[in-house]
Protein backbone atom coordinates (compact mmCIF):
# COMPACT_ATOMS: atom_id res chain seq x y z
CA UNK A 1 0.00 0.00 0.00
CA UNK A 2 2.99 2.75 0.24
CA UNK A 3 2.87 3.09 -3.17
CA UNK A 4 -0.35 4.64 -2.50
CA UNK A 5 0.58 7.00 -0.10
CA UNK A 6 3.26 9.28 -1.61
CA UNK A 7 3.83 12.45 0.11
CA UNK A 8 2.76 14.98 -1.71
CA UNK A 9 3.21 19.10 -1.51
CA UNK A 10 -0.52 21.50 -1.49
CA UNK A 11 1.02 24.01 -4.32
CA UNK A 12 -0.54 26.56 -5.92
CA UNK A 13 -0.95 25.71 -9.22
CA UNK A 14 0.70 28.10 -11.22
CA UNK A 15 4.04 29.10 -9.35
CA UNK A 16 4.49 32.23 -11.32
CA UNK A 17 7.41 34.31 -12.48
CA UNK A 18 8.33 37.53 -10.67
CA UNK A 19 6.98 39.75 -13.03
CA UNK A 20 3.42 38.49 -12.82
CA UNK A 21 3.20 38.29 -8.96
CA UNK A 22 4.28 42.09 -9.19
CA UNK A 23 0.92 42.85 -11.84
CA UNK A 24 -1.20 40.55 -9.60
CA UNK A 25 -0.28 42.34 -6.37
CA UNK A 26 -0.90 45.64 -9.24
CA UNK A 27 -4.44 44.12 -9.99
CA UNK A 28 -5.14 43.49 -5.82
CA UNK A 29 -3.95 47.16 -5.08
CA UNK A 30 -5.31 48.80 -7.76
CA UNK A 31 -8.03 51.34 -6.37
CA UNK A 32 -5.37 52.58 -4.69
CA UNK A 33 -3.05 53.15 -7.77
CA UNK A 34 -6.16 54.45 -9.17
CA UNK A 35 -6.28 57.26 -5.88
CA UNK A 36 -2.45 57.52 -6.44
CA UNK A 37 -2.82 58.68 -9.99
CA UNK A 38 -5.83 60.73 -9.56
CA UNK A 39 -3.87 62.38 -7.09
CA UNK A 40 -0.98 62.81 -9.02
CA UNK A 41 -3.02 64.11 -12.02
CA UNK A 42 -4.73 66.32 -10.01
CA UNK A 43 -1.72 67.69 -8.12
CA UNK A 44 0.74 68.60 -11.70
CA UNK A 45 -2.37 70.26 -12.62
CA UNK A 46 -3.09 72.33 -9.82
CA UNK A 47 0.39 72.94 -10.06
CA UNK A 48 0.96 74.07 -13.46
CA UNK A 49 -2.76 76.20 -13.77
CA UNK A 50 -2.81 77.99 -10.19
CA UNK A 51 0.86 77.37 -8.61
CA UNK A 52 -1.19 75.88 -5.85
CA UNK A 53 -1.39 72.62 -4.15
CA UNK A 54 -4.06 70.15 -4.70
CA UNK A 55 -4.24 67.70 -2.01
CA UNK A 56 -1.81 68.97 0.39
CA UNK A 57 -4.33 71.95 0.82
CA UNK A 58 -6.13 70.89 4.36
CA UNK A 59 -9.26 72.86 2.90
CA UNK A 60 -9.32 70.11 -0.82
CA UNK A 61 -8.98 67.08 2.19
CA UNK A 62 -11.16 68.05 4.36
CA UNK A 63 -13.76 68.77 1.50
CA UNK A 64 -12.97 65.23 -0.01
CA UNK A 65 -13.19 63.65 3.25
CA UNK A 66 -16.56 65.23 4.02
CA UNK A 67 -17.40 64.66 0.68
CA UNK A 68 -17.08 60.43 0.83
CA UNK A 69 -18.63 60.48 3.63
CA UNK A 70 -22.21 59.37 2.61
CA UNK A 71 -21.32 57.17 -0.39
CA UNK A 72 -18.59 55.85 2.33
CA UNK A 73 -21.22 54.57 4.79
CA UNK A 74 -23.62 53.15 1.92
CA UNK A 75 -20.91 51.56 0.29
CA UNK A 76 -19.71 49.95 3.98
CA UNK A 77 -23.19 47.92 3.95
CA UNK A 78 -22.82 47.35 0.22
CA UNK A 79 -19.32 45.81 0.97
CA UNK A 80 -21.16 43.04 2.85
CA UNK A 81 -24.00 42.29 0.84
CA UNK A 82 -21.78 41.80 -2.19
CA UNK A 83 -19.09 39.76 -1.04
CA UNK A 84 -21.66 37.56 0.10
CA UNK A 85 -23.28 37.40 -3.78
CA UNK A 86 -26.35 39.64 -3.31
CA UNK A 87 -26.78 43.62 -3.96
CA UNK A 88 -29.10 45.77 -2.13
CA UNK A 89 -30.23 48.80 -4.56
CA UNK A 90 -32.65 49.90 -1.80
CA UNK A 91 -29.40 51.88 0.35
CA UNK A 92 -30.10 55.31 -1.06
CA UNK A 93 -33.72 56.15 -0.72
CA UNK A 94 -33.11 54.04 3.17
CA UNK A 95 -30.89 57.05 3.68
CA UNK A 96 -33.36 59.37 2.94
CA UNK A 97 -35.95 58.06 4.70
CA UNK A 98 -33.62 58.32 7.70
CA UNK A 99 -32.57 61.94 7.21
CA UNK A 100 -36.62 62.77 7.21
CA UNK A 101 -37.14 60.79 9.83
CA UNK A 102 -33.97 61.73 12.16
CA UNK A 103 -35.44 65.43 11.30
CA UNK A 104 -38.98 65.44 12.40
CA UNK A 105 -37.72 62.97 15.20
CA UNK A 106 -35.95 65.59 16.77
CA UNK A 107 -37.87 68.13 15.81
CA UNK A 108 -40.95 66.42 17.45
CA UNK A 109 -38.64 65.90 20.54
CA UNK A 110 -37.47 68.89 20.66
CA UNK A 111 -40.47 70.41 22.10
CA UNK A 112 -40.55 68.16 25.07
CA UNK A 113 -36.90 67.97 26.04
CA UNK A 114 -33.44 69.96 25.48
CA UNK A 115 -32.11 69.74 22.32
CA UNK A 116 -29.14 67.18 23.23
CA UNK A 117 -31.43 64.21 24.05
CA UNK A 118 -34.07 65.13 21.42
CA UNK A 119 -31.42 65.35 19.03
CA UNK A 120 -30.34 61.65 20.40
CA UNK A 121 -34.07 60.51 20.02
CA UNK A 122 -33.75 61.77 16.26
CA UNK A 123 -30.65 59.98 15.59
CA UNK A 124 -32.28 56.25 17.14
CA UNK A 125 -35.45 57.22 15.06
CA UNK A 126 -33.43 57.35 11.77
CA UNK A 127 -31.62 54.40 12.90
CA UNK A 128 -34.30 52.29 13.89
CA UNK A 129 -36.58 53.47 10.80
CA UNK A 130 -34.26 52.05 8.49
CA UNK A 131 -34.15 48.72 10.10
CA UNK A 132 -37.41 47.96 8.62
CA UNK A 133 -36.71 48.27 4.92
CA UNK A 134 -33.55 46.37 5.48
CA UNK A 135 -35.62 43.60 7.83
CA UNK A 136 -38.10 43.28 5.11
CA UNK A 137 -35.40 42.87 2.32
CA UNK A 138 -34.00 40.15 4.34
CA UNK A 139 -36.82 38.76 4.83
CA UNK A 140 -37.94 38.74 0.76
CA UNK A 141 -35.00 37.39 0.14
CA UNK A 142 -34.42 34.59 2.26
CA UNK A 143 -37.42 33.48 3.36
CA UNK A 144 -39.55 34.21 -0.08
CA UNK A 145 -36.37 33.59 -2.21
CA UNK A 146 -37.03 36.80 -4.29
CA UNK A 147 -33.79 37.61 -6.06
CA UNK A 148 -31.78 40.19 -4.30
CA UNK A 149 -31.69 42.55 -7.15
CA UNK A 150 -35.50 42.70 -7.30
CA UNK A 151 -36.74 42.51 -3.68
CA UNK A 152 -34.46 45.41 -3.27
CA UNK A 153 -35.58 47.68 -5.91
CA UNK A 154 -38.79 47.03 -4.82
CA UNK A 155 -37.55 48.03 -1.60
CA UNK A 156 -36.15 51.08 -3.62
CA UNK A 157 -39.68 52.42 -4.44
CA UNK A 158 -41.49 51.27 -1.45
CA UNK A 159 -38.97 53.54 1.28
CA UNK A 160 -38.58 56.46 -1.96
CA UNK A 161 -42.21 56.94 -1.82
CA UNK A 162 -42.57 56.50 2.10
CA UNK A 163 -40.02 59.14 2.35
CA UNK A 164 -41.48 61.56 0.27
CA UNK A 165 -44.82 61.51 1.88
CA UNK A 166 -43.47 61.74 5.51
CA UNK A 167 -41.38 64.77 4.17
CA UNK A 168 -45.16 66.18 2.31
CA UNK A 169 -42.93 65.96 -0.78
CA UNK A 170 -40.07 68.85 0.64
CA UNK A 171 -37.46 69.17 3.11
CA UNK A 172 -37.92 68.96 6.59
CA UNK A 173 -35.07 71.78 8.42
CA UNK A 174 -34.04 70.93 11.52
CA UNK A 175 -33.62 73.48 14.80
CA UNK A 176 -31.88 71.91 17.32
CA UNK A 177 -28.34 73.34 17.52
CA UNK A 178 -26.71 70.28 18.28
CA UNK A 179 -27.45 68.42 15.54
CA UNK A 180 -26.39 71.10 13.39
CA UNK A 181 -22.78 71.30 15.75
CA UNK A 182 -23.12 67.15 15.09
CA UNK A 183 -22.53 67.78 11.45
CA UNK A 184 -20.62 70.74 11.23
CA UNK A 185 -18.54 70.85 14.61
CA UNK A 186 -14.98 69.42 15.09
CA UNK A 187 -12.69 67.33 17.41
CA UNK A 188 -8.96 68.36 17.34
CA UNK A 189 -9.20 70.17 13.87
CA UNK A 190 -11.28 67.48 12.13
CA UNK A 191 -14.48 67.54 10.82
CA UNK A 192 -16.86 65.43 12.89
CA UNK A 193 -18.43 63.54 10.77
CA UNK A 194 -15.34 62.34 8.87
CA UNK A 195 -14.64 61.29 12.77
CA UNK A 196 -17.43 59.47 13.27
CA UNK A 197 -17.36 57.93 9.97
CA UNK A 198 -13.83 56.72 10.41
CA UNK A 199 -14.92 55.02 13.54
CA UNK A 200 -17.45 53.12 11.97
CA UNK A 201 -15.47 51.98 8.82
CA UNK A 202 -12.97 50.82 11.55
CA UNK A 203 -15.74 49.27 13.13
CA UNK A 204 -17.14 47.56 9.67
CA UNK A 205 -13.52 46.53 9.32
CA UNK A 206 -13.05 44.55 12.44
CA UNK A 207 -16.77 42.69 11.79
CA UNK A 208 -15.97 41.80 8.01
CA UNK A 209 -11.59 40.84 8.80
CA UNK A 210 -11.66 39.06 12.61
CA UNK A 211 -14.97 38.01 13.16
CA UNK A 212 -17.19 34.76 12.75
CA UNK A 213 -19.84 36.75 10.94
CA UNK A 214 -17.36 38.47 8.34
CA UNK A 215 -16.09 34.67 7.85
CA UNK A 216 -19.37 33.48 7.12
CA UNK A 217 -20.15 36.60 4.66
CA UNK A 218 -17.12 34.91 2.56
CA UNK A 219 -18.27 31.65 2.69
CA UNK A 220 -21.75 32.07 1.67
CA UNK A 221 -20.34 34.14 -1.26
CA UNK A 222 -17.99 31.65 -2.69
CA UNK A 223 -20.96 28.67 -2.16
CA UNK A 224 -24.23 29.02 -0.94
CA UNK A 225 -24.45 24.98 -0.08
CA UNK A 226 -20.43 24.56 1.32
CA UNK A 227 -22.01 27.07 4.01
CA UNK A 228 -25.14 25.12 4.37
CA UNK A 229 -23.05 22.05 4.69
CA UNK A 230 -20.36 23.55 7.27
CA UNK A 231 -23.92 23.89 9.67
CA UNK A 232 -24.21 27.80 8.75
CA UNK A 233 -27.80 29.33 9.06
CA UNK A 234 -27.67 30.60 5.83
CA UNK A 235 -30.96 32.17 5.84
CA UNK A 236 -30.28 34.10 9.30
CA UNK A 237 -27.35 35.14 8.03
CA UNK A 238 -28.66 36.76 4.88
CA UNK A 239 -30.99 38.83 6.94
CA UNK A 240 -28.53 40.09 9.23
CA UNK A 241 -26.62 41.34 6.02
CA UNK A 242 -29.51 43.34 4.94
CA UNK A 243 -30.13 44.97 8.77
CA UNK A 244 -26.52 46.11 8.28
CA UNK A 245 -26.74 47.40 5.27
CA UNK A 246 -29.83 49.04 6.02
CA UNK A 247 -28.22 50.51 9.55
CA UNK A 248 -25.00 51.67 7.27
CA UNK A 249 -28.13 53.63 5.20
CA UNK A 250 -29.40 54.53 8.23
CA UNK A 251 -26.40 56.28 9.44
CA UNK A 252 -25.72 58.06 6.42
CA UNK A 253 -29.18 59.71 6.42
CA UNK A 254 -28.70 60.73 9.90
CA UNK A 255 -25.34 62.86 8.91
CA UNK A 256 -26.62 64.00 6.34
CA UNK A 257 -29.57 65.52 8.33
CA UNK A 258 -26.82 66.71 10.76
CA UNK A 259 -24.60 68.51 8.22
CA UNK A 260 -27.61 70.05 5.90
CA UNK A 261 -29.89 70.85 9.14
CA UNK A 262 -32.63 69.52 7.03
CA UNK A 263 -33.77 65.78 6.14
CA UNK A 264 -34.60 65.46 2.12
CA UNK A 265 -35.95 61.75 0.94
CA UNK A 266 -33.72 62.37 -1.83
CA UNK A 267 -30.61 63.21 0.04
CA UNK A 268 -29.36 59.11 -0.98
CA UNK A 269 -30.79 59.29 -4.42
CA UNK A 270 -27.29 59.69 -6.49
CA UNK A 271 -25.43 57.81 -4.12
CA UNK A 272 -26.77 54.15 -4.75
CA UNK A 273 -24.51 53.77 -7.58
CA UNK A 274 -21.72 55.77 -6.90
CA UNK A 275 -21.46 53.18 -3.40
CA UNK A 276 -21.93 50.12 -5.65
CA UNK A 277 -19.36 51.72 -7.70
CA UNK A 278 -17.03 51.73 -4.82
CA UNK A 279 -17.13 48.50 -3.53
CA UNK A 280 -16.44 46.93 -7.09
CA UNK A 281 -13.83 49.87 -7.48
CA UNK A 282 -12.22 48.34 -4.32
CA UNK A 283 -12.02 44.80 -5.59
CA UNK A 284 -15.07 42.54 -4.98
CA UNK A 285 -16.89 41.03 -7.36
CA UNK A 286 -20.42 41.20 -7.98
CA UNK A 287 -20.15 37.18 -8.27
CA UNK A 288 -19.53 37.71 -4.25
CA UNK A 289 -17.48 35.94 -2.56
CA UNK A 290 -14.39 39.00 -2.42
CA UNK A 291 -14.18 42.19 -1.78
CA UNK A 292 -12.42 44.18 1.83
CA UNK A 293 -13.49 47.37 3.63
CA UNK A 294 -10.00 49.14 2.82
CA UNK A 295 -10.65 48.52 -1.15
CA UNK A 296 -14.06 49.97 -0.59
CA UNK A 297 -12.62 53.00 1.17
CA UNK A 298 -9.85 53.68 -1.73
CA UNK A 299 -13.28 53.21 -4.33
CA UNK A 300 -14.92 55.98 -2.66
CA UNK A 301 -11.46 58.11 -2.48
CA UNK A 302 -11.33 57.03 -5.51
CA UNK A 303 -14.84 58.93 -6.43
CA UNK A 304 -14.66 61.33 -3.92
CA UNK A 305 -11.34 62.74 -5.96
CA UNK A 306 -13.03 62.18 -9.24
CA UNK A 307 -16.11 64.46 -8.80
CA UNK A 308 -14.11 66.80 -6.45
CA UNK A 309 -10.71 67.08 -8.61
CA UNK A 310 -12.84 67.95 -11.96
CA UNK A 311 -14.82 70.93 -10.07
CA UNK A 312 -11.57 71.73 -8.87
CA UNK A 313 -9.42 71.93 -12.34
CA UNK A 314 -12.62 74.02 -13.20
CA UNK A 315 -14.02 71.12 -15.83
CA UNK A 316 -17.65 70.56 -16.92
CA UNK A 317 -19.15 68.40 -14.32
CA UNK A 318 -20.42 66.26 -16.55
CA UNK A 319 -17.26 64.83 -17.19
CA UNK A 320 -17.17 63.46 -13.51
CA UNK A 321 -20.08 60.67 -14.56
CA UNK A 322 -17.51 60.19 -17.92
CA UNK A 323 -14.81 59.46 -15.30
CA UNK A 324 -15.97 57.09 -12.86
CA UNK A 325 -17.89 55.21 -15.72
CA UNK A 326 -14.42 54.31 -17.27
CA UNK A 327 -12.89 53.72 -14.27
CA UNK A 328 -15.59 50.99 -12.78
CA UNK A 329 -15.16 49.68 -16.25
CA UNK A 330 -11.50 49.65 -16.20
CA UNK A 331 -11.40 47.89 -12.71
CA UNK A 332 -14.09 45.19 -13.95
CA UNK A 333 -12.02 44.40 -16.96
CA UNK A 334 -9.26 43.91 -14.16
CA UNK A 335 -11.06 41.86 -12.21
CA UNK A 336 -11.91 39.54 -14.70
CA UNK A 337 -8.22 39.21 -16.37
CA UNK A 338 -7.01 38.17 -12.68
CA UNK A 339 -9.93 35.45 -12.38
CA UNK A 340 -8.59 34.35 -15.65
CA UNK A 341 -4.72 34.01 -14.61
CA UNK A 342 -6.27 32.38 -11.15
CA UNK A 343 -4.75 35.39 -8.88
CA UNK A 344 -5.90 35.84 -5.25
CA UNK A 345 -9.47 37.20 -5.36
CA UNK B 1 -1.52 -5.22 7.98
CA UNK B 2 -4.41 -7.46 7.76
CA UNK B 3 -7.05 -4.50 7.68
CA UNK B 4 -10.12 -6.83 7.46
CA UNK B 5 -11.63 -6.33 10.40
CA UNK B 6 -13.05 -9.33 12.60
CA UNK B 7 -16.66 -9.63 13.25
CA UNK B 8 -16.19 -10.00 16.91
CA UNK B 9 -15.68 -6.42 17.35
CA UNK B 10 -18.96 -4.11 17.73
CA UNK B 11 -19.47 -2.28 14.22
CA UNK B 12 -19.06 1.80 14.83
CA UNK B 13 -22.31 1.78 12.68
CA UNK B 14 -25.27 -0.39 12.67
CA UNK B 15 -27.69 -0.07 9.77
CA UNK B 16 -31.18 -2.47 10.63
CA UNK B 17 -33.88 -2.71 8.29
CA UNK B 18 -34.39 0.42 6.76
CA UNK B 19 -37.35 1.97 4.71
CA UNK B 20 -37.90 5.03 3.05
CA UNK B 21 -40.89 6.04 1.22
CA UNK B 22 -41.25 9.58 -0.51
CA UNK B 23 -44.40 10.01 -1.67
CA UNK B 24 -45.71 6.42 -3.62
CA UNK B 25 -42.19 5.95 -4.05
CA UNK B 26 -40.76 3.46 -2.03
CA UNK B 27 -36.85 4.79 -1.89
CA UNK B 28 -35.69 2.04 0.58
CA UNK B 29 -37.04 -1.21 1.20
CA UNK B 30 -35.82 -2.43 4.92
CA UNK B 31 -31.79 -2.02 3.99
CA UNK B 32 -29.39 -3.72 6.12
CA UNK B 33 -25.72 -2.44 7.06
CA UNK B 34 -22.94 -2.59 9.23
CA UNK B 35 -18.98 -0.42 9.20
CA UNK B 36 -16.47 -1.49 11.67
CA UNK B 37 -13.20 0.71 12.59
CA UNK B 38 -10.99 0.38 9.91
CA UNK B 39 -13.13 -0.62 7.30
CA UNK B 40 -14.20 0.66 3.98
CA UNK B 41 -17.43 -0.35 2.64
CA UNK B 42 -17.93 0.53 -1.13
CA UNK B 43 -22.19 0.94 -1.86
CA UNK B 44 -22.56 0.31 -5.29
CA UNK B 45 -26.08 0.54 -7.85
CA UNK B 46 -27.42 1.94 -10.51
CA UNK B 47 -28.98 5.21 -10.61
CA UNK B 48 -32.27 4.85 -8.31
CA UNK B 49 -30.90 2.01 -6.34
CA UNK B 50 -31.23 3.96 -3.27
CA UNK B 51 -27.86 4.55 -2.49
CA UNK B 52 -28.02 8.04 -1.60
CA UNK B 53 -31.08 7.88 -0.07
CA UNK B 54 -29.03 5.24 2.19
CA UNK B 55 -26.26 8.07 3.04
CA UNK B 56 -28.49 10.93 4.08
CA UNK B 57 -30.15 8.80 6.15
CA UNK B 58 -26.96 7.87 8.06
CA UNK B 59 -25.92 11.63 7.44
CA UNK B 60 -29.12 13.36 9.14
CA UNK B 61 -30.91 14.70 6.11
CA UNK B 62 -33.53 12.68 6.28
CA UNK B 63 -35.20 10.68 9.33
CA UNK B 64 -36.01 6.90 8.36
CA UNK B 65 -39.47 5.74 8.23
CA UNK B 66 -38.95 2.42 9.83
CA UNK B 67 -35.85 0.70 11.37
CA UNK B 68 -32.81 1.72 13.37
CA UNK B 69 -29.51 2.88 13.22
CA UNK B 70 -26.98 2.31 15.81
CA UNK B 71 -23.65 4.20 16.92
CA UNK B 72 -21.50 1.92 19.13
CA UNK B 73 -24.59 0.19 19.76
CA UNK B 74 -26.79 3.04 20.86
CA UNK B 75 -29.67 3.28 18.95
CA UNK B 76 -29.57 7.15 17.59
CA UNK B 77 -32.20 9.49 15.35
CA UNK B 78 -30.54 12.24 14.29
CA UNK B 79 -33.05 15.58 13.91
CA UNK B 80 -30.33 18.05 11.72
CA UNK B 81 -26.97 16.75 9.64
CA UNK B 82 -25.42 18.83 12.43
CA UNK B 83 -26.86 16.21 15.14
CA UNK B 84 -24.75 13.64 13.08
CA UNK B 85 -21.74 15.74 12.51
CA UNK B 86 -21.56 16.26 16.44
CA UNK B 87 -21.64 12.48 16.82
CA UNK B 88 -18.80 11.70 14.44
CA UNK B 89 -20.22 11.23 11.05
CA UNK B 90 -18.77 13.71 8.28
CA UNK B 91 -20.48 13.63 4.83
CA UNK B 92 -17.60 14.56 1.99
CA UNK B 93 -19.33 15.72 -1.22
CA UNK B 94 -17.89 15.32 -4.26
CA UNK B 95 -18.23 19.13 -5.21
CA UNK B 96 -19.39 22.43 -3.45
CA UNK B 97 -18.10 21.38 -0.05
CA UNK B 98 -15.66 23.94 0.13
CA UNK B 99 -15.64 28.04 0.09
CA UNK B 100 -13.02 28.57 -2.57
CA UNK B 101 -12.18 31.84 -1.63
CA UNK B 102 -10.69 30.52 2.14
CA UNK B 103 -7.63 29.15 3.35
CA UNK B 104 -7.30 25.42 4.39
CA UNK B 105 -7.92 26.64 7.66
CA UNK B 106 -10.86 28.61 7.38
CA UNK B 107 -12.36 26.20 5.11
CA UNK B 108 -11.66 22.91 8.10
CA UNK B 109 -13.63 25.47 10.62
CA UNK B 110 -15.80 26.64 8.79
CA UNK B 111 -18.81 27.53 11.05
CA UNK B 112 -17.13 26.53 14.10
CA UNK B 113 -13.83 29.07 14.36
CA UNK B 114 -11.69 29.40 16.99
CA UNK B 115 -11.73 32.91 18.70
CA UNK B 116 -9.22 34.33 21.01
CA UNK B 117 -8.95 37.81 22.40
CA UNK B 118 -6.39 40.49 21.18
CA UNK B 119 -5.21 42.76 23.67
CA UNK B 120 -6.79 40.81 26.26
CA UNK B 121 -10.29 42.40 25.34
CA UNK B 122 -11.72 42.27 21.65
CA UNK B 123 -12.60 38.75 20.70
CA UNK B 124 -10.71 38.16 16.97
CA UNK B 125 -10.72 35.10 14.74
CA UNK B 126 -7.83 32.90 16.09
CA UNK B 127 -5.63 32.46 12.69
CA UNK B 128 -3.00 31.24 13.70
CA UNK B 129 -4.48 28.26 15.17
CA UNK B 130 -6.53 27.88 12.49
CA UNK B 131 -3.28 27.21 10.19
CA UNK B 132 -1.60 24.96 12.48
CA UNK B 133 -3.87 22.92 13.05
CA UNK B 134 -4.71 23.01 9.11
CA UNK B 135 -0.87 22.44 8.64
CA UNK B 136 -1.02 19.40 11.43
CA UNK B 137 -3.93 17.95 9.69
CA UNK B 138 -2.91 17.99 6.30
CA UNK B 139 0.09 16.44 7.60
CA UNK B 140 -1.50 13.44 8.59
CA UNK B 141 -2.87 12.93 5.30
CA UNK B 142 0.59 13.20 4.27
CA UNK B 143 -0.12 16.73 2.53
CA UNK B 144 2.61 19.31 3.53
CA UNK B 145 1.23 22.50 2.36
CA UNK B 146 3.67 25.27 1.90
CA UNK B 147 0.91 28.40 1.90
CA UNK B 148 -1.18 27.97 4.46
CA UNK B 149 -3.22 31.50 3.45
CA UNK B 150 -3.80 30.42 0.00
CA UNK B 151 -7.45 29.96 -1.02
CA UNK B 152 -8.35 26.46 -1.64
CA UNK B 153 -9.69 27.76 -5.06
CA UNK B 154 -6.22 27.37 -6.16
CA UNK B 155 -5.51 23.57 -5.42
CA UNK B 156 -6.88 21.20 -7.78
CA UNK B 157 -9.83 18.81 -7.50
CA UNK B 158 -7.79 15.95 -5.51
CA UNK B 159 -6.10 18.18 -3.09
CA UNK B 160 -9.36 20.30 -2.59
CA UNK B 161 -10.93 16.84 -1.91
CA UNK B 162 -7.80 15.95 0.80
CA UNK B 163 -9.04 19.39 2.45
CA UNK B 164 -12.64 18.25 3.04
CA UNK B 165 -11.20 14.71 4.24
CA UNK B 166 -8.56 16.89 6.65
CA UNK B 167 -11.88 18.63 7.77
CA UNK B 168 -13.86 15.29 8.64
CA UNK B 169 -10.47 13.94 10.61
CA UNK B 170 -9.59 17.22 12.59
CA UNK B 171 -13.12 17.19 14.17
CA UNK B 172 -12.27 13.69 14.24
CA UNK B 173 -15.16 11.82 12.83
CA UNK B 174 -15.58 7.76 13.10
CA UNK B 175 -17.57 7.36 10.05
CA UNK B 176 -16.62 9.38 6.91
CA UNK B 177 -19.37 9.28 4.08
CA UNK B 178 -18.02 9.98 0.46
CA UNK B 179 -20.40 10.62 -2.48
CA UNK B 180 -18.46 9.46 -5.90
CA UNK B 181 -15.14 10.90 -4.25
CA UNK B 182 -13.32 10.23 -7.58
CA UNK B 183 -16.18 11.21 -10.16
CA UNK B 184 -14.68 14.63 -11.05
CA UNK B 185 -11.18 13.65 -11.41
CA UNK B 186 -8.39 12.84 -13.11
CA UNK B 187 -6.52 9.65 -12.74
CA UNK B 188 -3.25 10.63 -11.15
CA UNK B 189 -6.28 12.33 -8.60
CA UNK B 190 -8.65 9.67 -8.10
CA UNK B 191 -4.69 8.05 -6.65
CA UNK B 192 -4.49 10.68 -4.16
CA UNK B 193 -7.77 9.84 -3.03
CA UNK B 194 -8.13 6.29 -2.80
CA UNK B 195 -4.29 6.88 -0.69
CA UNK B 196 -6.46 9.35 1.31
CA UNK B 197 -9.19 6.91 2.14
CA UNK B 198 -6.52 4.05 3.12
CA UNK B 199 -4.99 7.11 5.95
CA UNK B 200 -8.82 6.54 6.74
CA UNK B 201 -8.42 3.25 7.37
CA UNK B 202 -5.06 2.81 9.12
CA UNK B 203 -6.65 5.40 11.71
CA UNK B 204 -9.21 3.39 12.65
CA UNK B 205 -12.05 5.15 10.91
CA UNK B 206 -14.93 3.38 8.98
CA UNK B 207 -15.79 4.59 5.37
CA UNK B 208 -18.68 3.76 2.78
CA UNK B 209 -17.85 5.03 0.00
CA UNK B 210 -20.54 5.45 -2.80
CA UNK B 211 -18.70 4.58 -6.33
CA UNK B 212 -19.69 3.78 -10.21
CA UNK B 213 -15.99 2.78 -10.72
CA UNK B 214 -15.47 -0.92 -9.98
CA UNK B 215 -12.00 0.17 -9.86
CA UNK B 216 -11.74 2.55 -7.34
CA UNK B 217 -14.00 -0.20 -5.08
CA UNK B 218 -11.47 -3.21 -5.79
CA UNK B 219 -8.76 -1.54 -4.96
CA UNK B 220 -9.24 0.00 -1.62
CA UNK B 221 -12.77 -1.15 -0.48
CA UNK B 222 -13.11 -4.21 2.11
CA UNK B 223 -16.40 -4.69 1.31
CA UNK B 224 -18.74 -4.08 -1.10
CA UNK B 225 -23.04 -3.72 -0.92
CA UNK B 226 -24.55 -3.70 -4.02
CA UNK B 227 -28.41 -1.78 -3.74
CA UNK B 228 -31.06 -2.48 -6.65
CA UNK B 229 -34.30 -1.05 -6.41
CA UNK B 230 -34.07 -0.26 -2.72
CA UNK B 231 -33.17 -3.45 -1.29
CA UNK B 232 -29.84 -5.49 -0.91
CA UNK B 233 -28.98 -7.23 -4.03
CA UNK B 234 -26.10 -8.60 -2.27
CA UNK B 235 -23.00 -8.17 -0.45
CA UNK B 236 -19.48 -9.58 -0.87
CA UNK B 237 -16.20 -8.99 0.83
CA UNK B 238 -13.41 -8.00 -1.87
CA UNK B 239 -11.09 -10.99 -1.68
CA UNK B 240 -14.39 -13.27 -2.64
CA UNK B 241 -15.87 -11.54 -5.33
CA UNK B 242 -15.00 -10.59 -9.03
CA UNK B 243 -16.23 -7.39 -11.22
CA UNK B 244 -18.81 -9.59 -13.11
CA UNK B 245 -20.62 -11.00 -9.91
CA UNK B 246 -20.43 -7.10 -8.79
CA UNK B 247 -21.95 -6.07 -12.15
CA UNK B 248 -24.49 -8.84 -12.36
CA UNK B 249 -25.53 -7.65 -8.66
CA UNK B 250 -25.97 -4.60 -10.03
CA UNK B 251 -28.07 -4.94 -13.03
CA UNK B 252 -29.72 -7.65 -11.62
CA UNK B 253 -31.24 -11.28 -13.35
Amino acid sequence: MASLTPSQVLNDRASRGSLSRVLLLAARLRAWLFLLLLLVLFEVWAQVSYGASFMFSSYNAQSIAVFAVAPLLLALGETFVIIAGGIDLSVGFIMGLSAVISAQGANIAGSYMPAFPAMLAGIAAGLLVSLIPGAVNGWLISKLKVPPFIGTLGMFGVARGVAFLLAAGTTVPVTNSDFAYLGNGRVLGFPLVVVITVLFLLLMSYILGQTRFGQHTYAVGASEQAAVRAGINVGRHTRKLYLLSALCAGLGGVLYTARFTAGAAQAGEPLLLDSIAAVVIGGASLFGGSGTILGTVAGSLVIAVIQYGLVFIDVEPFWQFVAVGVVIIISVLVDQTQRKLGGDR
Amino acid sequence: MSAVPSHALQPILDVRGVHKRFGGVEALKGVSLSLHPGEVVALAGDNGAGKSTLTKMISGVYPADDGEISLDGKVVRFATPEAAREAGIETIYQDLALADNLSIGANIFLGREPMRRALGVLPVLDRAKMASAAKDTMARLDFHVDRLDAPVGRFSGGQRQAVAIGRAIYWDARVILMDEPTAALGVPEQRKVLSLIQSLKAQGRGVIFISHNLQDIFAVADRIVVLRRGSLAGERRIGQTTHDEVVKLMIGG
